[in-house]
């Protein structure tokens, strides 16, 4: 790794720290980091906007066309209509002109519409339904391993965990009974499936935790101390402690800050 | 005040430093945990595995660096086993910041295989892994349910060239390669809303082969495609990472960071324990006491 490159890293440790710092409380460090996610990530989809998808599949497209022309004479003229529907999409920031913006959010909306609607039925709705249904697999009762996914066990589980939810919802009958006890086990099939989504939450976030820990560990602290480096130079950890340093003195500050708001508040009137 | 007042009283910074402290911890001390692999992840791994060399497999990276931390170390795993078996890779990134994840892994990757290894008991000789040979990224679009719909028909229509600006037709790796029908299979590592379009608009319009890769959050939710049949595999979490890693014999990050998640997810258990205990005792003398 050279010095550049680690000055890269060192960038990226000191926001994954001023991130995290947000835990503590809201301080400039954290708005600094937030602001800059904002702004890199707005310039960066511009760019790659143009570059990956104005560039090759507009302009490169009428290249061979004369602009006097209007591009008529290029071998593949019809682009041009999607390239205008493109512009009359910004007279939406005109007061006067904005109407226009409707005719081609009005077709966008309605292929989106027109191919959205069967396909998601399909394969959201019926595939689902289906799949509720199926034949119980008893020869693979039990599947392989602890909780076989492809098990019968699992579909008759399905079945009956789809059913029983479904009830829970079914208001036009009181909950009393057989019904009501069919809804109670509505509601705990429910609350299996919001827990199993709580833990897998929680070992995402704990995920997102260990990878910057990995990150300052791997890619920045060891860097810092590689002497087996051939670009190493004593500007590394130097570069590490001054991070480190300036962590110290923003900690020792909020200290006495708080300190000094806690005397305050104690004082007597 | 008694310890239970203190405790539904306490600063939930006191709750973060010591969760960090455990994990700080849990990092730095040498141990390992046994990963034990789900058949879901089994499935994914098995049906990689058992390509013939020069088969294509398309891998779309649709995360942004907010979920790297999940989704990277599949995205890892699954490229190195599959150019270790010589198949061919076609890659895309139709999340807003997905190219710099796809270009990050390509090169990690493509240094990686360039070594000699042993996955398994099978040793594999280093070679290099070449664009337009071995892989190619067609990059990042807008709109995704468009694209996913239009490379069914033909990768040029949406990308007549790929991320680096060469034109598809002259890749020597695209020549014949039209459509999803040219692909084994196709496996979304994804930390959104695109999982949907892929099922819905891709797997469910073409009827391909189709695996997710998840961050935990979305894992649940994508499990009712598993059982229909809609997907054939789902890799969740970093939990999912791991097993893949276990399974190609390619420890990577994702089974070292779940070294971590044990001490978290006991510290987290408790902690929930602790807090219930704290508010039904608080909750029973506030009754006692007519409040």
């Amino acid at each position: 790794m050279d010095f550049t490159t680690f000055l890269w890293t060192t960038l990226g440790a000191f926001l994954t720290l001023a991130t995290f710092s947000f835990l503590y409380k809201d301080n400039p460090f954290y708005k600094l980091a937030e602001h800059l996610v904002v702004g890199v990530s707005a310039g960066y989809f511009v760019i790659i906007v143009w570059h990956g998808t104005m560039v090759p599949n507009l302009f490169q497209k009428l290249a061979d066309g004369d602009w006097y022309l209007l591009w008529l004479n290029s071998t593949q003229p019809w682009y041009i209509v999607p390239g205008i529907l493109g512009i009359l999409m910004w007279t939406r920031f005109s007061k006067k002109y904005g109407w226009i913006s409707r005719w081609p959010m009005a077709l966008y909306i309605g292929i989106a519409a027109g191919v959205a609607v069967p396909l998601e039925m399909s394969n959201k709705v019926n595939k689902q339904l289906v799949a509720t249904m199926v034949d119980i697999d008893w020869s693979n009762f039990m599947g392989a391993g602890f909780f076989d996914p492809f098990s019968g066990m699992a579909s008759l589980l399905i079945f009956i965990g789809a059913v029983s939810a479904l009830i829970y919802f079914f208001f036009s009958k009181a909950h009393t009974g057989v019904f009501g006890g069919v809804a109670k086990l509505g509601i705990w099939t429910l609350m299996i499936g919001f827990g199993a989504s709580f833990g897998f939450t929680v070992m995402a976030r704990i995920s997102l935790f260990i990878n910057r820990l990995q990150y300052l560990d791997k890619n920045w602290r060891e860097a810092a101390f590689d002497a087996s480096n051939p670009n190493y130079s004593f500007g590394f950890p130097l570069v590490f402690w001054l991070v480190m340093a300036l962590i110290l003195v923003y900690i020792i500050w909020e200290l006495m800050a708080h300190l000094k708001h806690k005397n305050q508040t104690s004082a007597p009137q | 005040m008694s310890i239970f007042d203190r405790l539904m009283r306490l600063d939930r910074r006191w709750v973060f430093l010591f969760l960090t402290a455990v994990c700080i911890a849990g990092y730095y001390v040498d141990y390992s945990i046994p990963i034990r692999v789900t058949n879901e992840t089994r499935s994914i791994y098995t049906f990689i595995d058992s390509l013939p060399p020069g088969d294509i497999v398309f891998v779309a990276i649709d995360y942004d660096p907010s979920n790297q931390a999940e989704l990277h170390p599949m995205t890892y795993a699954i490229m190195e086993h599959a150019f270790r078996k010589n198949l061919k890779v076609i890659f895309t990134a139709l999340s807003q910041n997905g190219p710099g994840m796809a270009d990050q892994a390509i090169r990690d990757i493509t240094d990686s295989v360039s070594l000699d290894r042993t996955y398994n008991g099978v040793e594999f000789k280093g070679r290099e892994i070449r664009n337009g040979i071995d892989y190619t990224f067609l990059g990042y679009k807008p709109y995704y349910a468009i694209i996913i719909l239009s490379m069914g028909q033909n990768f040029r229509i949406s990308f007549p060239t790929d991320y680096y600006g060469t034109p598809l037709d002259s890749i020597p790796m695209m020549r014949g390669v039209l459509n999803y029908d040219n692909v084994a299979c196709l496996i979304d590592l994804s930390g959104g809303n695109i999982t949907d379009a892929w099922i819905s608009y891709g797997q469910g319009r073409y009827n391909f082969p189709l695996a997710l890769g998840l961050t935990g959050v979305m894992t649940a939710q994508y499990y009712p495609y598993l059982n229909s049949g809609q997907v054939f595999g789902i890799m969740g979490g970093m939990l999912g990472a791991a097993q893949y890693e276990r399974m190609a014999d390619n420890p990577g990050l994702a089974i070292d960071g779940m070294r971590v998640q044990l001490p978290a997810h006991i510290v987290i258990v408790l902690f929930i324990i602790i807090g219930n205990i704290g508010y039904f005792v608080t909750r029973r003398r506030e009754q006692l006491e007519g409040r």
